[in-house]
C-alpha cells in the first residue's frame, strides 16, 4: 500500500487496474474521460484499452470481452448511457461470465452537459445494480468490489460517480502493483441457451432476475458501504463537535430526526453535522436494489427523515415506500417535500441550510447550534467581469463559421449545431449555432425544418468525432430520403470538447497504434454525396466562395472545413495591429470576438501571447492594418 | 494542522499547478489533502478555482463560505469573486493585475483591476498584493506567477506551510531546469515588493 494525490476518476481506474481489469472501453465525455485514460497511461501493457465509435459500440465491446470470461470496464457519461442503452438492457437479461462494470458518471448542475438524468434511475430501470461513491477513496475500493459483485451475481453492474467524486481530487491510498489482482479469462464457452437471446429465455431470465435482486438487496444491506452512522462514530477533527443534543443521554430529543444521503452529498452531510447538529445518518451506496433491512433498521424509532441527494429523488422515494409497505409513521422531507430544491447540484452550504432548518424545526434543543461561520459581507461590491467559455485565440471554427455567415448573408437560413467545442459558436459576434440538443441531432433537426420550411437553407454543422459517434446514419438517411440541406463538416482532427482524444479520422489508437485514417470525404461519397467540397477555413475568399457555390446546389452537399485543432498543434506564430494603418473601424473586433484581438479606448491591439496567427483578422481588415509577426520584429 | 485554501483566476493561469504544488508538499509532511477544481468547457478563458484542503477529518473536498483561511487570487476580480468563502479574519493574496474578458472588449465597457483592489483593501485586513508585471519583469519570466503568489502565501504565515515544504514539492513535480527559477519567484515575495495592502 502506498498513498497518491488522485483525481476520483484516477482512483477508479486504478481500482479497475488493481482488480484486474482486463478490457477497458468507452466513449470521451465529462466527467468521465480521465477513467480510460489513466488505465492506458498507468497499465497499457496490462489491460486492452479502446475509445470506440460511440458509447453503444463500447458498450457492446465490453459485453464481448465479459462473454469471454474478462474483467471489463465501459466508460461514458449520462447522455452517452442513452446512446448505449440499446445493448445495455437486452444484456441485463443475458448477463455476464466475466466481472462487468459499466461506468456512468453524473453531472449535477449541470456542469458540462446537455441534462440532469440520474443513471441510478437506469439501474431500477434495467434492473441492474448500482454502486455510487462518495469519495476519491471510496471510488477505488469501491470499484474492485462491484467487480467481484459483478461475478458473483453474473449480471452487468453500474458504477455511477458523480462530477464532484470523479474531479474531486484526494491522498488516497492505494495497493502497490504487486498486491493487484491477476484476473485470467477463461475464454467464451458456446451455449445457445445462454447467450443468445430469445423471447422464452428473456421471460425465463426476468423470472430469475426478480429474485437475485431481492437476494442482492438482502446481501446489500450488509455490504460496508451501506451504513449508519450514529454520531458517536463522526470523525472529530476540532476536538469536539458542538452541540450534540444527545451527547450525555444518547437520545435524540423528540421528534428523533435521521438524515438520508448518498454519493458527494453523504459529505456535505458529514460536514454539516459537525456545525448543525446531531442526528443519525443513513449512507447508501447501492441504490439499486435498495438496501432494506437496513434502511428499516434506521427507519425504527426515528419520527423524521431528511434526505440529501443530487438529481432525483431516488432515496427519498425508497423510503417514502418503505414507510407506506410497513406502515411506519416516519415523515420523509427531500425533494419531493420541497424541503431540498430539485435541480441543480448541492453545495456545502446548501446542504448546511437544508440540515439547519430541518434539525430547528420544532426542535428547541438543537437551534442554537446551528451557527455557522460568517462570511465578510459582500455590500457595495464592484461588477465582477464576466467570463463565458469562447472559442480560443486562433481556433478554426471561427473562421468556419464567419464564412459561413458572409456567405449566406441576406438569405433566409437555420444553422443546427451540435456536440462539441463548435457549440460555443452560439456567443456572441458569431450567433451561428441556431439549435444543439444532443450528438448527431442537428442532420436531422435541419432536415426536419426544411420539409416544413423549403425555403430555408438548412446547415447541419458537425465535427469530426461527433460525425464517426453518431452522424453517419443522419446522413444516409437524409440522402435517402431525398432531402435539401448542405452539411459543413468542423474537421479539427482530435476530439477537442473532452481533451484530444484519437478518433476513427484521426489515425491513431489509444494503444498508441497507426492505423489507417477512416477518410470523412470518401465515407460521405460512399453514401451518395456527389457535392463534397474541403476547403482550408483559414483561406477566407475561398471558404466563402466555397459556401455560395456548394449552398446553391440541389440535395445533400457538403463541405468539409480542414484546419487542425490549435489547443494540439499550438503555433506560435503571432500578427500584429499596424496602428498608422489601423482606422479604428473596430470590423475584426465587432465581427470575430477573438480574444487575443483587444481594444482600449480607439486602440485595437493583438495579444501577441494568446494570437495564434491564424491571420482571419487580416483576411478581413479592410485597409490591411493586420500584418505578421510581433510588433517592431520588422517582418512586415 | 488544519487549512482550507482557495486559488482563483482565469483558465491558463497556472491555478491548477499551485494547488498540486501544496498538495504535494502537504502529503509529503504526511497531512491528508484533498482537493477541487474547475475542468472542463469553463477552462477556456473562463473564471476558475481550486479548493485544497489539508488535515485530519475531512468528508469533502469543497470548502464552504466562510471556510478558507486564505484565499490566493491570480485575477483581483476573481479574488473579489471568491471572498464570500475567506473566514472572518482570514488572509488574501493577490495579483493586482487584471485580465480583461472577452465580453468587455466587445461591448466597450470598461472593467478596472484597480476598483477590485480598492474593494479588498476595504473588506480584507490581512491583503497582500504581488505586482506580477513587475515582478516578472524582474525576475525576467512571465511564466511564475503561480510562484510568486505561492511566495506571497508562505510569507504570510497563513498558508501553513514553509518555503522549504514548497521547494520540495516543486523538486518532486517540475523538471529540473525550472527549479532555479521557480525558486528565484517563490523567494521574491518581501514585504517590501509584496506589501501588506
Ligand atoms: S490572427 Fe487575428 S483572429 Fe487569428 S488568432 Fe491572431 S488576433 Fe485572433
Ligand atoms: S478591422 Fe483593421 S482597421 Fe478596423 S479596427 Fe481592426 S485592425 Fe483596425
Amino acid at each position: 500500500m502506498h498513498k497518491e494525490f488522485l483525481m476520483g476518476n484516477e482512483a477508479i481506474a486504478l481500482g479497475a487496474v488493481a482488480a484486474g481489469v482486463n478490457l477497458v472501453s468507452g466513449y470521451p465525455g465529462t466527467p468521465s474521460t480521465e477513467v480510460l485514460e489513466t488505465v492506458a497511461k498507468r497499465r497499457a501493457d496490462a489491460a486492452y484499452v479502446e475509445w470506440s465509435v460511440n458509447e453503444k459500440a463500447a458498450m457492446e465491446v465490453a459485453a464481448g470481452a465479459a462473454y469471454a470470461g474478462a474483467r471489463a470496464l465501459v466508460t461514458m457519461k449520462q447522455v452517452g448511457l442513452n446512446v448505449a442503452s440499446d445493448p445495455l438492457m437486452s444484456l441485463a437479461y443475458i448477463g455476464v461470465k466475466g466481472g462487468m462494470v459499466v461506468l456512468v458518471a453524473d453531472d449535477p448542475g449541470p456542469i458540462s452537459s446537455q441534462t440532469e438524468q440520474d443513471t441510478r434511475h437506469f439501474a431500477f430501470f434495467s434492473k441492474i445494480p448500482c454502486f455510487d461513491p462518495s469519495s476519491a477513496q471510496e471510488a477505488y475500493e469501491m470499484i474492485q468490489e462491484a467487480f467481484a459483485y459483478s461475478e458473483k451475481y453474473h449480471t452487468p453492474v453500474f458504477f455511477r460517480p458523480t462530477t464532484r467524486v470523479c474531479h474531486g481530487y484526494a491522498s488516497v491510498t492505494v495497493k502497490d502493483a504487486d498486491e493487484y489482482t491477476l484476473h485470467q479469462p477463461d475464454g467464451f464457452t458456446k451455449d445457445t441457451g445462454r447467450w443468445v437471446i430469445f423471447p422464452r429465455l428473456s421471460y425465463q431470465n426476468h423470472i430469475k432476475i426478480e429474485e437475485r435482486n431481492l437476494t442482492l438487496a438482502e446481501d446489500f444491506s450488509s455490504y460496508k458501504r451501506n451504513q449508519i452512522i450514529r454520531s458517536d462514530d463522526l470523525l472529530d477533527s476540532s476536538g469536539g463537535i458542538a452541540g450534540f443534543p444527545d451527547s450525555k443521554t444518547g437520545r435524540l430529543t423528540a421528534p428523533r430526526k435521521g438524515i438520508a444521503a448518498g454519493g458527494i452529498s453523504f459529505t456535505y452531510v458529514m460536514e454539516a453535522l459537525k456545525a448543525a447538529g446531531s442526528a443519525p445518518v443513513l449512507k447508501i451506496a447501492t441504490p439499486h436494489p435498495f438496501p432494506e433491512r437496513l434502511a428499516l433498521e434506521f427507519l425504527d424509532g426515528l419520527d423524521e427523515v431528511l434526505c440529501i441527494e443530487e438529481l432525483d429523488p431516488v432515496i427519498e422515494r425508497e423510503l417514502i415506500h418503505l414507510c407506506g409497505r410497513h406502515h411506519l409513521p416516519v415523515k420523509i422531507y427531500g425533494k419531493l417535500s420541497r424541503h431540498v430544491k430539485n435541480a441543480g447540484e448541492n453545495t456545502r452550504d446548501s446542504v448546511s441550510e437544508n440540515i439547519r432548518g430541518f434539525l430547528a424545526q420544532k426542535n428547541e434543543s438543537a437551534e442554537g447550534a446551528a451557527d455557522l461561520p460568517n462570511s465578510p459581507v459582500q455590500n457595495g461590491a464592484p461588477d465582477l467581469p464576466v467570463r463565458p467559455p469562447i472559442l480560443c485565440a486562433g481556433c478554426p471554427h471561427r473562421a468556419s463559421f464567419y464564412a459561413v455567415k458572409t456567405a449566406m448573408k441576406g438569405k433566409k437560413t437555420i444553422f443546427c449545431g451540435d456536440i462539441g467545442c463548435y457549440t460555443l459558436g452560439n456567443a456572441m459576434p458569431l450567433d451561428m449555432v441556431d439549435t444543439c440538443l444532443c450528438m448527431g441531432a442537428g442532420l436531422g433537426i435541419a432536415q426536419g425544418v426544411g420539409r416544413i420550411e423549403p425555403d430555408t437553407h438548412c446547415f447541419a454543422f458537425v465535427g469530426d468525432s461527433t460525425f464517426f459517434a453518431s452522424a453517419i446514419t443522419g446522413v444516409v438517411n437524409a440522402v435517402y430520403n431525398q432531402a435539401d440541406m448542405t452539411l459543413i463538416i468542423l474537421d479539427n482532427s482530435t476530439t477537442a470538447m473532452t481533451g484530444h482524444q484519437p478518433h476513427p479520422g484521426t489515425g491513431r489508437t489509444m494503444m498508441g497504434e497507426i492505423v489507417t485514417k477512416i477518410d470523412i470525404e470518401a465515407v460521405l461519397r460512399g453514401i451518395g454525396l456527389t457535392t463534397v467540397e474541403t476547403v482550408d477555413p483559414l483561406d477566407y475568399e475561398a471558404s466563402v466562395s466555397c459556401v455560395r457555390r456548394v449552398a446553391e446546389e440541389p440535395g445533400v452537399k457538403a463541405i468539409i472545413f480542414k484546419s487542425p485543432c490549435i489547443a494540439v498543434t499550438k503555433p506560435s506564430r503571432s500578427m500584429h495591429v499596424r496602428p498608422e494603418k489601423c482606422i479604428s473601424c473596430k470590423k475584426c473586433i465587432r465581427e470575430l470576438g477573438c480574444p487575443a484581438l483587444i481594444v482600449s479606448g480607439k486602440i485595437v491591439s493583438i495579444d501577441a501571447s494568446l494570437c495564434t496567427g491564424c491571420s482571419l483578422c487580416s483576411q478581413i481588415c479592410p485597409t490591411g492594418a493586420i500584418v505578421n509577426g510581433k510588433e517592431g520584429d520588422g517582418n512586415e | 494542522m488544519n487549512k482550507n485554501i482557495v486559488l482563483c483566476g482565469v483558465g491558463g493561469q497556472g491555478t491548477v499547478l499551485a494547488s498540486k504544488l501544496i498538495a504535494a508538499a502537504a502529503m509529503q509532511k504526511d497531512l491528508p489533502v484533498m482537493s477541487a477544481e474547475t475542468i472542463g468547457m469553463a477552462q477556456r478563458g473562463g473564471s476558475v478555482f481550486s479548493h485544497v484542503r489539508i488535515g485530519e477529518g475531512i468528508y469533502s473536498p469543497m470548502i464552504a463560505n466562510g471556510e478558507a483561511d486564505i484565499i490566493i487570487g491570480f485575477e483581483p476580480g476573481e479574488t473579489v469573486r471568491m471572498l464570500p468563502f475567506l473566514k472572518k479574519g482570514g488572509t488574501v493574496v493577490t495579483s493586482s493585475r487584471k485580465i480583461s474578458p472577452v465580453t468587455a472588449t466587445l461591448s466597450g465597457s470598461s472593467y478596472s483591476g484597480d476598483g477590485m483592489i480598492a474593494y479588498l483593501n476595504e473588506q480584507v485586513k490581512e491583503l497582500y498584493i504581488v505586482d506580477a508585471e513587475k515582478a516578472c519583469e524582474e525576475i525576467g519570466s512571465s511564466k511564475v506567477l503561480n510562484l510568486l503568489l505561492l511566495g506571497a502565501a508562505v510569507k504570510s504565515g497563513a498558508l501553513g506551510l514553509s518555503e522549504e515544504d514548497i521547494k520540495a514539492a516543486i523538486r518532486t513535480r517540475l523538471p529540473e531546469k525550472f527549479h532555479a527559477l521557480n525558486f528565484a519567484a517563490l523567494a521574491y515575495a518581501r514585504p517590501a515588493r509584496c506589501p501588506r495592502k
